[in-house]
């Protein structure tokens, strides 16, 4: 009786502590500057950790250290300096020679491959390693979590149309959610934050993403309906703000989904939407082609720039290796999330400019701002063939070399 | 059956750290972990795809019909990449097959990419089958002609019309081959 006496009064203690160091102070949004230090004693952490490691190298982690620079060595040279530095000459026999070597080292590292696996970090980071610490720590983040998920569903579902209780009681949710993740996010320009009436346009690395935008501020989000726990996630989500949600065989209708979101924005009234153009998560490195769809609506566009610090977790999500869930396990039990969120000046489509020109204007400056690399390929390429204009280039090149100089 | 760590039977080409390297590189291009590659998993790497030799390459790698690709076949291939310098000549033992990135075999890889019908000659129309690879549709069926002519004609000593492999490496005799088709893998 009396272990259970004493576990009972650990509880509420517990409980207790966790409420009013937690649930108050995102209530009021007011940090007890615990996070900072814990963030503090993280770094310190870490870099002991890795300066140990550095002494005692073993095999693997040099390998590591080095796979993150790229594997070959590799000649950028353009083509007419790869096939024979001379302008205008003609065909040889060993023009196949500099294709078949870049067809080659293709094969053995490519840019588009290498970006959709997790970004290598040169500072090992804890994470394959346990110790008791993080056993304790992984099952404080989770208590707090499902707390979180509690309060969000008895708060919000009976919630009645009140627009600042709701968005109240919505970001105290999604600050919870992310203490919960141990999250430190820096807002910059907040004076760029999108307004009523527009379209917030961001990068996207994982479904925190989503998370991390709307503990600053109200969004519609655009999306499929989704079975399982992301189905009830969104329920519990519409209840709170008005967000568009489209059956699966809607979303093949490309006018229809216009329609609507045309709609939504005409009201000005009705909350920023938000919308991730690239269509599937990239690993935190680049930012891929941008899909033009969300570009046609017309209206403002605000971009805003996700960058996160890898150092503290990993939070790319590879949707063909993980699902949902072991996904979320996997964030809990990081150590951290950190993450920097850039707002941009708000930017509308130019006169001439057609819907992809501006996609990737608004692309280049996303990329810029969080300084992530461009790279001109779809996202698609991770699960199509890809388009034979790239082709057309590298054949267009050659034929200028060998033919263009009227040799024949 | 996936294994953690490459089959020990390949060392003596690459250094051990290159292969480890090379049999994560297919582990990763295996999406779909079946334990081999397929065309379809070399299709879809996008560089390749836009190379205009890329079909050619894959073939390269599925000899003889072959659907399936192991790791010592993918191996096998990209040792004709290794940098010739990287081994002493003087060590080598006379008595064992020539290593796979000498400069002849290097040349039979390039051969081997026009002739495909491995009949040991480069015709003149398998000449111009790579030619229009290169080229695309930018360049008239008669200029491809007449560069393809023009070609075999500098190359063919004996008066056949087609380009043997002898006559192929001699035209080659002063490029620098080491350099053109080698790929160093960092340490």
């Amino acid at each position: 009786m009396e272990g259970a006496e004493l576990a009972g009064k650990i509880l509420s203690t517990w409980l207790t502590l966790v409420i009013c160091l937690i649930l108050l102070p995102s209530a009021f949004g007011v940090s007890l500057g615990i996070s900072e230090m814990y963030m503090k004693l993280l770094v310190k952490t870490l870099e002991w950790a890795t300066i140990r490691i550095e002494k005692g190298v073993s095999k693997e982690s040099v390998l590591k250290n080095s796979a993150s620079v790229g594997i070959i060595q590799r000649d950028e040279s353009p083509m007419e300096k790869g096939l024979s530095g001379l302008r205008g000459r003609d065909f040889e026999l060993s023009d196949v020679f500099y294709f078949s070597k870049k067809g080659l080292e293709a094969i053995v590292e490519d840019e588009v491959t290498q970006r959709f696996s997790s970004e290598e970090l040169v500072s090992w980071n804890l994470l394959t390693r346990t110790n008791v610490n993080f056993h304790y720590i992984s099952l404080r983040l989770t208590m707090v979590w499902v707390l979180g998920v509690i309060v969000r569903y008895c708060v919000l579902l009976p919630l009645s149309l009140k627009n600042w209780l709701s968005e109240l009681v919505h970001l105290t949710c999604c600050r919870i959610c992310v203490r919960a993740l141990s999250g430190t996010i820096h807002y910059h320009n907040k004076q760029y934050r999108p307004q009523k009436g527009g379209i917030c346009v961001a990068n996207h690395t994982s479904p925190i993403d989503v998370l991390i935008l709307t503990t600053d501020g109200c969004y519609a989000m655009v999306g499929q309906v989704h079975g399982g726990l992301m189905g009830i996630i969104q329920r519990a989500m519409v209840k709170a703000c008005p967000h568009v949600w489209f059956e699966r065989s809607e979303m093949k209708d490309r006018h229809l989904v216009t329609k609507r979101l045309k709609e939504h924005i005409a009201d000005k009234k009705k909350l920023p939407i938000l919308i991730f153009p690239e269509g599937t998560c990239i690993n935190n490195t680049s930012v891929m082609m941008f899909k033009k769809g969300s570009f046609e609506i017309g209206g403002t566009i605000h971009p805003v720039a996700i960058k996160y610090n890898p150092q503290f977790g990993d939070a790319f999500w590879n949707s063909s290796k993980y699902n949902m869930v072991s996904y979320l396990l996997r964030m809990m039990t990081s150590w951290a999330i950190v993450c920097d969120v850039w707002y941009m000046p708000p930017m509308t489509r130019e006169e001439g400019e057609d819907a992809v020109q501006f996609a990737n204007r608004v692309k280049s400056a996303i990329a810029v701002q969080g300084g992530l690399t461009e790279l001109p390929w779809d996202g698609g390429l991770k699960r199509a063939k890809v388009k034979d204009t790239f082709k057309e280039e590298q054949q267009k090149n050659y034929s200028k070399m060998i033919v263009g100089n009227g040799s024949l | 059956m996936i294994r953690s760590e490459p089959p020990a039977l390949l060392t003596g080409s690459f250094s051990q750290a290159s292969l480890l390297r090379l049999y994560h590189r297919f582990r990763a291009l295996d999406r779909n972990k079946k334990g081999y590659l397929s065309r379809m998993d070399l299709q879809q790497i996008g560089a390749l795809a836009v190379n205009p030799l890329g079909e050619r390459i894959i073939d390269s790698f599925f000899p003889d019909g072959n659907l399936r690709l192991d790791f010592p076949g993918f191996v096998r291939v990209l040792a004709h990449f290794r940098p010739i310098d990287d081994e002493d000549p003087g060590i080598r033992d006379p008595k064992e097959p020539e290593p796979l990135n000498s400069r002849m075999n290097k040349l039979r890889f390039a051969f081997q990419l026009y002739d495909l019908d491995r009949d040991g000659k480069i015709s003149r129309h398998e000449m111009l089958q790579v030619l229009r690879l290169m080229v695309g549709v930018q360049v008239t069926e008669e200029q491809l002609e007449s560069i393809a002519d023009r070609t075999v004609q500098e190359a063919d000593e004996d008066g056949d019309g087609a380009v043997s492999f002898l006559e192929f490496t001699k035209s080659l005799e002063k490029m620098d081959i080491e350099q053109k088709m080698s790929i160093r893998i960092l340490k």
